[in-house]
């Protein structure tokens, strides 16, 4: 069983090299390639990921910070409006004040006016009414001017109001 | 009387003896039958027949006679061949084509990327890739020739000493070439010398000759050694049925047989492997030895 046959070994070393050479260039080199190249692909692809996945937390970390500095901005936006609505809210309640109280005035003036124009009118409708009453009474002794006259003097002695 | 008698004993004796060195004849034939299977022959079993090679006249060089004529193993010897050959090519158009390896292109390519990331790159770094060919046909040819031993009609080259010996040859060359290759070759003649005073060179050559010769030839043997064994004892426990000459014992032998079987299955592969890292080490120590 341990007798070397050296025929055999010569086919061996053929059939193996016949082999060698053939697979060489048709299956080692292509599948060697392929793998190497497979691998060159994953590699890249997983530094792709890697580098577009960096980009993403940096892209939602400044889309934070922008968030954030909207909001400040919002928030500073809203209260400066709100300060000023207030100041023109008081602003225009003043005014409507003011010019409540003029009006008020200006209607307080025009009514002692009247009041005035009022009295004077009453004053002498009464001595008209007055003096014809009395030329009723005393009949002409009296002229129109005597009695004007003493009418406004008794009318002065009268209480102004 | 008496004589007849012993005439009688004696002849009874004789067919006592007749038949007991018959049935060792006939157990021994058992044997010397089922070893036929293991042995090579120049014929090849199919079945329900047989055919016979045809011989070619042996040839004589430098007083060796070298008998070429084709036999069982080297029939399976081309059988294997043919397989890894159409096996690997049609795995490397797979996946030439296809984006993803799947199916025969994916099963040869976890083999190859075994062989260059846990035996290749280990023990021989980066420039072992060059020698990648070498190992994977070493590879997938052991292994497919192991394989083919367990179908049946199918015969085991690697049980061959002679087909061991033929790779273990190559494994060899292979082995000075790489250490060649990388040291050049007057660093690889010094490195004969193991280092050590002139003096003992004497001593020292001849014992680092002889060490470049044990590795391949521990290669050799292992190889056989180990796909004959399993095949000794599967023939053995098939023995016992016609040892014991009833079919009742079958079960008991032919279930041992499929247990060595399947573990043929596995050594199959790890003697594949074990040859093709042993080799890919010898190679990678003569490729590092200028380092010291």
């Amino acid at each position: 069983m341990l007798e070397i046959n050296p025929g055999l070994v010569i086919w061996t070393i053929i059939t193996f090299l016949v082999l060698l050479v053939l697979l060489k260039k048709f299956a080692w080199k292509p599948l060697l390639d392929a793998l190497e190249k497979r691998e060159e692909r994953i590699r890249s692809s997983i530094e792709r990921a890697e580098k577009s996945a960096q980009e993403a937390e940096q892209l939602v970390l400044e889309n934070r910070k922008k968030i954030e500095q909207a909001e400040i901005k919002s928030a500073q936006i809203l209260r400066e409006a709100r300060e000023l609505g207030e100041k023109i809210k008081s602003e225009i309640i003043d005014r409507a004040h003011h010019q409540a109280r003029h009006m008020l005035d200006q209607a307080k003036a025009e009514i002692e006016r009247e009041k005035e124009a009022a009295l004077l009118r009453l004053r002498s409708e009464v001595a008209d009414l007055a003096i014809l009453a009395a030329k009723k009474v005393v009949g002409d002794s009296l002229n129109e001017d005597l009695h004007r006259k003493l009418i406004d003097s008794y009318l002065k002695d009268l209480p102004k109001n | 009387m008496n004589s007849s008698v012993l005439n009688n004993i004696d002849q009874h004796s004789n067919t006592l003896i007749d038949s007991s060195a018959i049935h060792a004849q006939h157990s021994e034939n058992v044997f010397v039958e089922l070893l036929h299977h293991i042995k090579d022959s120049k014929t090849i079993e199919v079945p329900f027949a047989h055919f016979e090679f045809p011989p070619i006249p042996p040839i004589n060089i430098f007083g060796i006679q070298i008998d070429l004529t084709i036999t069982r193993h080297v029939f399976f010897l081309w059988i294997s061949a043919f397989i890894v050959a159409i096996v690997t090519i049609v795995a490397a158009r797979k996946n030439l084509k296809s984006k993803v390896p799947k199916g025969i292109g994916n099963l040869v390519e976890v083999f190859v990327e075994y062989i260059r990331d846990e035996i290749v790159i280990p023990n021989m770094g980066k420039d072992g890739i060059k020698y990648m060919p070498y190992l994977l046909t070493t590879f997938f040819f052991i292994l497919v020739m192991n394989l083919i031993g367990l179908v049946p009609y199918g015969a085991t080259s690697t049980s061959n000493v002679s087909v061991t010996g033929g790779l273990a040859l190559i494994a060899f060359i292979m082995i000075q070439v790489a250490a060649i290759k990388k040291q050049g070759f007057k660093h690889y003649l010094a490195h004969l010398t193991g280092g050590v005073h002139w003096a003992l060179w004497p001593i020292m050559i001849p014992i680092e000759i002889l060490g470049l010769f044990t590795k391949p030839f521990a290669l050799c043997i292992r190889l056989f050694a180990n796909m004959t064994g399993g095949h000794i004892v599967i023939v053995s426990l098939i023995g016992l049925i016609f040892i014991f000459k009833t079919v009742w014992i079958a079960p008991i032998p032919i279930a041992f047989a499929v247990g060595i079987n399947i573990l043929e299955l596995f050594v199959a592969f790890l003697q594949a492997y074990i040859f093709t890292m042993l080799t890919s080490l010898f190679m990678g120590l003569g490729m590092q030895s200028s380092e010291h």
